[in-house]
């Protein structure tokens, strides 16, 4: 199953770090996204594109995390070379994870 | 004199006092329909429209030096000739940063425009005091958070430097009577915040208010995203007539609890997804969502759906503001030179390949220098990069050539030697596009508080 099947997801920028939510459409299943989702799986996910660290906030009654990714932007919005420079599209790809 | 009925109606109106906003726009070049949809249908106190990305500042700031009298939003002509009438008509205040390098000027815009239309007695306000450009001496031992050195070490001439201001300056625009209030760099949750701390009279050291306040910005800064917008995924998350996307509002109670809908009848959705996406957007630590006007707590909060496209939103809180503000220094970093051509049919992955290896080849022996160069064949890795993966032949493939460069020169460079694989390169290449931009950039430190000043300027229509 991938994350896109029981969660949902937007992507934040601030500078050079990214902020991806992931939020689950029903909030049983949490727990599982908590066990499974954890800051270790995402760094390695994203290992091509984030340089720095990766920090999860948890907001349970929501149903939601936050992973803020550091150094993940190519040096920040204004003078990274990605077609993408926001990393608006980074939300999409964690959803792609495999659980 | 009053009866007991009437007294006790009297009262139950102060107590239950509500005040709506609006949201009107989410970024510089947003859709005006949905504002004016607010403005006519949502019954509004307030419309506040965020019209300044972090670095646009700088750009404008250029555009002042060039010309005093510019250096504004350039869409708020556009955007006041309808907002104008329909503020006046309906008694809607208006507050937007769209004054952005020069608030002076953009209330003299305003007001002409205001003049033109008739619309006599009403009294337009202008923010500023964001700028310490001047003070800038002070701060050259400051570490700057992109690069973690000194101020004085930053690789690139200093163009703008502004300040995000709390809600001062625009409390006492309303205090003084201002009815269209247009502003130079505040933080994006005061356009917001600012009025209801007027209306409600809510004390400023009270954080937790603050905080709820701060939400309330939060959910409405982004225009159309927290009413369906940016949300669609087909199956999934149905939204109706995105095209049609009403942008949010919000009715807010005294103790700072809100609920956030759309005008009935306009497209979009407005549910606990629409409004956790948002929450979180942008955001670090809930617990910490640093302010000038307070640390706000969003770690707690609430979404209640309680009828269709209304939800009821509790929790949020707050903390001492800090006692430093950020600031973002716009400085001219790099050129970025860039060139795109797609191939297509049997093997085309391929010639783009050996087309990206043309072009390197090319900029070596003509001798262009760039810092960074980034390759990307569109279609398979021009947003993700996981080289892991086997991907099945394309039907098509656009080939991107970016890089950074410290020279103008340089940079028309990158895109010419893509340009010229029409009749140099692999087969079948075509629709090649070019283009060169100079970059400024943004340099964040904090400052003191203490060394900027809201100021404010009042104006009104004869």
């Amino acid at each position: 199953m991938k994350l896109w099947d029981i969660a949902h997801s937007r992507t934040g920028d601030k500078g050079n770090i990214s902020n991806v939510s992931l939020i689950a459409y029903d909030i049983k299943d949490y727990e599982l996204l908590k066990e499974k989702v954890t800051t270790e799986v995402v760094k390695e996910w994203f290992k091509e594109i984030v340089k720095g660290e990766v920090v999860r906030y948890e907001l349970p009654q929501l149903g939601a995390m936050n992973f803020v990714m550091y150094d993940a932007l190519g040096g920040g919005v204004t003078r990274s070379l990605a077609l993408d420079k926001h990393g608006k599209s980074l939300s999409s790809y964690l959803l792609d994870i495999n659980i | 004199m009053l009866t007991i009925y009437a007294l006790s109606k009297l009262r139950k109106d102060i107590i239950m006092k509500k005040i709506r906003v609006g949201s009107g726009a989410g970024y510089a070049g947003d859709r005006l329909e949905p504002a004016l949809e607010l403005m006519e249908k949502g019954n509004l106190d307030y419309i506040s429209f965020e019209c300044l990305a972090e670095r646009t500042i700088a750009i404008a700031q250029q555009q002042k030096l060039m010309d005093p009298k510019k250096g504004y939003n350039g869409l708020l002509e556009h955007r006041m000739d309808k907002v104008l009438p329909l503020a006046y008509k309906n008694k809607i205040k208006v507050i937007t940063n769209m004054g952005a390098a020069n608030p002076q000027s953009a209330v003299d815009v305003i007001c002409k425009m205001a003049e033109e239309k008739g619309l006599k007695g009403l009294k337009v306000a202008g923010v500023y005091g964001d700028d310490f450009f001047n003070q800038l001496d002070k701060y050259q031992d400051t570490t700057v958070w992109e690069t973690g050195k000194p101020l004085s070490e930053l690789d690139g001439e200093v163009v703008s430097a502004n300040v995000y201001m709390g809600i001062g300056g625009i409390v006492e625009a309303l205090e003084n009577g201002a009815d269209i209030i247009v502003t130079g760099r505040v933080s994006d949750p005061a356009l917001f915040l600012a009025p209801l701390v007027y209306e409600f009279g809510w004390d400023i050291n009270n954080y937790d208010l603050m905080g709820k306040g701060t939400l309330v910005g939060h959910l409405l800064e982004c225009g159309g995203q927290s009413a369906g917008g940016y949300y669609a995924e087909p199956g999934k998350k149905d939204v109706e007539r995105l095209w049609e996307l009403g942008f949010p509002l919000v009715e807010v109670s005294e103790n700072g609890d809100f609920i956030i809908t759309k005008v009935e009848g306009s497209g979009g959705v407005v549910n606990k997804d629409t409004c956790t996406e948002q929450m979180i957007y942008e955001i670090h630590n809930p617990k910490e969502y640093l302010t000038p006007d307070c640390i706000a707590d969003f770690s707690n909060v609430i979404f209640k759906e309680i009828a269709k496209d209304v939800v009821e939103v509790k929790g949020a809180a707050g903390k001492e503001k800090p006692q430093t503000l950020k600031a973002s220094l716009g400085y001219k970093d790099c050129f970025i030179g860039e060139g795109e051509i797609s191939y297509g049919g049997p093997g085309c992955l391929e010639r783009a390949k050996l087309a990206a290896e043309i072009v390197e080849k090319r900029l070596e022996l003509t001798n262009v220098k760039y810092d960074e160069i980034k390759i990307d064949f569109i279609g398979i890795n021009s947003i993700y990069k996981n080289h892991g993966r086997v991907y099945n032949t394309p039907e098509e493939i656009r080939l991107r050539v970016a890089a950074r460069t410290k020279t103008k020169h340089d940079a028309v460079q990158i895109g010419n030697e893509v340009e010229t694989l029409y009749t140099n390169g692999p087969a079948g290449g075509g629709g090649a596009t070019k283009s060169v931009s100079e970059i400024v950039s943004v340099a964040s430190i904090l400052i003191n508080r203490n060394d900027v000043e809201a100021k404010v300027i009042y104006k009104e229509v004869l």
